[in-house]
C-alpha cells in the first residue's frame, strides 16, 4: 500500500477516535473550570452512557435518534446525582478530600455496575443499529460510521458554542469558572450553575459513549478509564478551562494514538499519551491555547 | 527523654509482638496461608509508611506509589533470581539495593513532577503508574527472564518473618526520628502551606523532593519483600487500583501518623483476604462496592482521615 494514503488513512481513524476523546474532554474542562476538579467518574458516566445505548438498543430496539436522547438524559441524571450526593458536601473541604472523593466515586460507579446482577464484568457485543459501509475516496476510505461522528460530534460542538457563547447560562458558566467569589456578588446561583455543568458535561459523555459503542463495537464496565484518562489529557493539552482546546486536544491525542498503534506497537500507545502529558506539564502548562500560568 | 522512653516501650512491644509471632508461626498454630497473610500485612504497612511520608506529612498527592513498589519488586525478582540468592543474609544487600533503586527512580521523576500541585501531580503520579505498568506488560521484549504480561515466575522464596519485622521496626524508628527533625518539620510546613514555607527560607522544591525519594525507598524495600514473599509478580499486581489501595489505607490510619498506618494496613490486609475465607465469592463482589461508599464517607465526614482529629 502507498505510504501517503496509508497515513492519511490512519488520520481519518484517529479523527475518529480522536473526536470521542474530544466529546468526554469538554465535560472534563467545563467541570475544572467550574470547581478546579479532576472529575475521574466523568470517564464512567461515558461508559455508563455506552452501557443505557446498549441496552436501548439491543433489548428495546428503539431508534437510534431516540437512544440519543434517552441516553444523554440518563447520563445528565447520573451526573447530576453524583454531583449533588458526592462533591457538594465538600464544596469548601481541602481539594485533596474532593479528589479523592472523586476517586471514590469512579471505584464505585465501576465495580457497582460491574456486579452480576446489573452489567457484568464481562465483555459485551454493541450491536450496531446500521450496516458498516466504506466508501472508497481512492486515497482512503472512509465508513458510514466515520461520517456519523464525525456530523454527530460538529453538530453537538456546535450546540456546546451556542450555549455557551450565546446564551445567559453560558454566560453565568463563563463567569462561575472565572471567579467563583465575584460571580456569586453579581447574583449568580453559583450552585444550580455547577449543576448545570455536570448535567451539559455528562450528557456530551454520554454522546461519546454511544458513538464508542457504534465505532469499536465492544463494550465492558471498566472501559471508561483509559479513555477518561486520556481525555483529561487532552483537555490538558489543549488548555484546561477552555473549550475549544479541549476538542483540539482530543483530535491530536486520539491521532498520536492510532498512529503510535499503527506505526510502533499498539502495547506503547498508552505510555505515549503519558509521554505527551509530561511533555505538556513541564514545557507548556497552561496548555496549547492557554495563556495564563497559573495552574502549576 | 519522652523520646527515650518511648522508643523504650516501641522497642519492649514490637519485641514481645516478634515472640508471639514466632510463637504462633513455629507450633504451627496458624495455617501457612494465614502466615503469609500476616507478612504480606507487614509489608503493605512498610510501603503504606513511605506514602504517608509522602502524602501525609508533605501532602504531596501521589496515585503512582504502586510503581515504585513493582519497580521494587521487579529489581528483587530480577537479582534474586541471576544471582540465585537463598539465605536470607545475602538478601539483605539485594533489599536495600532495591529501595535504591526505587528511591533512584523517585528522585528523577520527582525533579519535574513535584513542581505541580493537588490534582496535576496526582494526574502526572497516574501518568508514571501507567508508564511502568506498560513497560512491565512489555518487559518481556527488554529481558526475556522478566516475563512481560505473562507474569515473573521462579522469584526464591526468601522472606520470612525476621526480615519484616526487623525491616519495619527499623523504618518505624527512621521514619520517626525523622518526622522529628528539622526536615520532618519542614515536610509538615510545606503540607499547611507551601507558599508560607517558601517565605520563611525552607527549600520546598529540595524537602519536597527528599521526603518523595525517602517514600519511593520505602516502597522499593516493601516491593523486594513482596517479591520474595509470593515468587510470582504480575503486572497488574502494580497498577492504578494497588496505588489506591496504599491511599486508603493511609487515609483510613490518619493522615502523618505512623502507628495509625501500621493498624491500618493490617485492618486493611485483615479485611480484604479474611473476607476471602470467611464469605462465599457472589458477595465477595461487592467489596469493591462498599469501599468506595466508606471512602466517599470519610471523606465527608472525616476529612483529615478516621484516626486523627479535626483541625483548624
Amino acid at each position: 500500500m502507498d505510504i501517503l494514503s496509508y497515513v492519511l488513512q490512519q488520520g481519518i481513524n484517529g479523527l475518529q477516535l480522536g473526536a470521542v476523546y474530544a466529546l468526554i474532554a469538554l465535560g472534563y474542562t467545563m467541570v475544572y473550570g467550574v470547581l478546579r476538579l479532576i472529575n475521574f467518574a466523568h470517564g464512567d458516566i461515558f461508559m455508563f452512557g455506552a452501557f443505557v445505548a446498549y441496552f436501548l438498543i439491543a433489548k428495546f430496539g428503539i431508534p437510534i435518534y431516540l437512544v440519543f436522547i434517552i441516553t444523554m438524559l440518563a447520563c445528565a441524571i447520573a451526573g447530576y446525582l453524583i454531583e449533588k450526593i458526592a462533591y457538594k458536601p465538600l464544596r469548601d473541604a481541602p481539594k485533596i478530600s474532593l479528589l479523592i472523593t472523586a476517586v471514590g466515586v469512579s471505584l464505585f460507579l465501576e465495580y457497582f455496575l460491574s456486579l452480576n446482577a446489573i452489567f457484568t464484568p464481562n465483555y459485551i457485543a454493541f450491536p450496531r443499529p446500521f450496516d458498516v459501509k466504506g466508501y472508497d475516496l481512492s486515497l482512503f476510505t472512509i465508513t458510514n460510521v466515520q461520517i456519523i461522528i464525525f456530523i454527530i460530534t460538529f453538530v453537538s460542538l456546535f450546540l456546546l458554542y451556542l450555549l455557551i457563547y450565546r446564551t445567559n447560562y453560558g454566560r453565568a458558566m463563563r463567569a462561575v469558572s472565572h471567579d467563583k467569589e465575584t460571580a456569586a456578588l453579581m447574583g449568580i446561583g453559583i450552585d444550580g450553575i455547577i449543576s448545570f455543568t455536570f448535567i451539559v458535561g455528562a450528557s456530551l459523555a454520554g454522546v461519546g459513549g454511544i458513538l464508542y459503542g457504534i465505532a469499536y463495537p465492544q463494550i465492558n464496565v471498566f472501559m471508561g478509564i483509559m479513555p477518561g484518562i486520556k481525555s483529561f489529557i487532552a483537555a490538558v493539552l489543549g488548555g484546561i478551562g477552555i473549550i475549544h482546546g479541549a476538542v483540539i486536544g482530543g483530535l491530536i491525542i486520539g491521532i498520536c494514538e492510532v498512529f503510535v498503534s499503527a506505526f510502533l506497537s499498539s502495547t506503547f500507545r498508552d505510555g505515549v499519551i503519558f509521554i505527551i502529558l509530561f511533555a505538556v506539564l513541564l514545557f507548556k502548562p497552561s496548555g496549547i491555547l492557554g495563556k495564563r500560568i497559573e495552574k502549576v | 527523654m519522652r523520646f527515650f522512653s518511648e522508643s523504650r516501650i516501641f522497642l519492649v512491644v514490637s519485641v514481645s509482638l516478634y515472640l508471639v509471632m514466632k510463637a504462633l508461626f513455629a507450633f504451627d498454630i496458624i495455617s501457612p496461608y494465614i502466615q503469609q497473610i500476616c507478612l504480606y500485612a507487614v509489608i503493605v504497612a512498610l510501603t503504606a509508611i513511605g506514602l504517608n511520608v509522602i502524602y501525609g506529612y508533605t501532602g504531596q498527592f501521589s496515585l503512582g506509589h504502586a510503581a515504585f513498589y513493582g519497580i521494587g519488586a521487579y529489581a528483587s525478582a530480577y537479582l534474586t533470581k541471576i544471582l540465585a540468592i537463598e539465605g536470607v543474609l545475602p538478601f539483605i544487600p539485594v533489599l536495600v539495593f532495591c529501595g535504591v533503586v526505587s528511591g533512584i527512580m523517585g528522585y528523577l521523576i520527582g525533579i519535574p513532577i513535584l513542581r505541580l500541585r493537588d490534582d496535576f501531580l496526582a494526574i502526572a503520579t497516574l501518568g508514571f503508574g501507567t508508564l511502568v505498568r506498560v513497560f512491565l506488560d512489555n518487559s518481556d521484549k527488554f529481558a526475556e527472564s522478566l516475563g512481560g504480561s505473562r507474569g515473573f515466575v521462579g522469584i526464591p522464596r526468601i522472606t520470612n518473618l525476621e526480615l519484616v519485622f526487623f525491616f519495619l521496626v527499623f523504618v518505624v524508628i527512621i521514619t520517626r526520628n525523622l518526622i522529628h527533625s528539622r526536615y520532618g518539620l519542614f515536610w509538615r510546613c510545606i503540607k499547611d502551606d507551601e507558599l508560607a514555607a517558601t517565605s520563611v527560607g525552607i527549600n520546598t522544591t529540595h524537602m519536597k523532593l527528599m521526603a518523595f525519594t525517602y517514600g519511593c525507598i520505602l516502597a522499593g524495600i516493601g516491593g523486594a519483600l513482596y517479591a520474595n514473599l509470593y515468587s510470582f509478580l504480575h503486572p497488574s499486581n502494580f497498577d492504578i487500583l494497588r496505588s489506591i489501595d496504599f491511599l486508603i489505607i493511609v487515609i483510613i490510619g490518619g493522615m502523618g501518623s505512623i502507628m495509625g498506618t501500621i493498624y491500618a494496613s493490617i485492618i486493611w490486609v485483615g479485611f480484604i483476604e479474611g473476607l476471602r475465607i470467611v464469605l462465599p465469592a457472589q458477595v465477595l463482589d461487592l467489596r469493591w462496592v462498599v469501599i468506595p461508599l466508606l471512602l466517599i464517607a470519610l471523606m465527608i465526614w472525616r476529612p483529615y482521615g478516621l484516626m486523627t482529629k479535626r483541625r483548624r
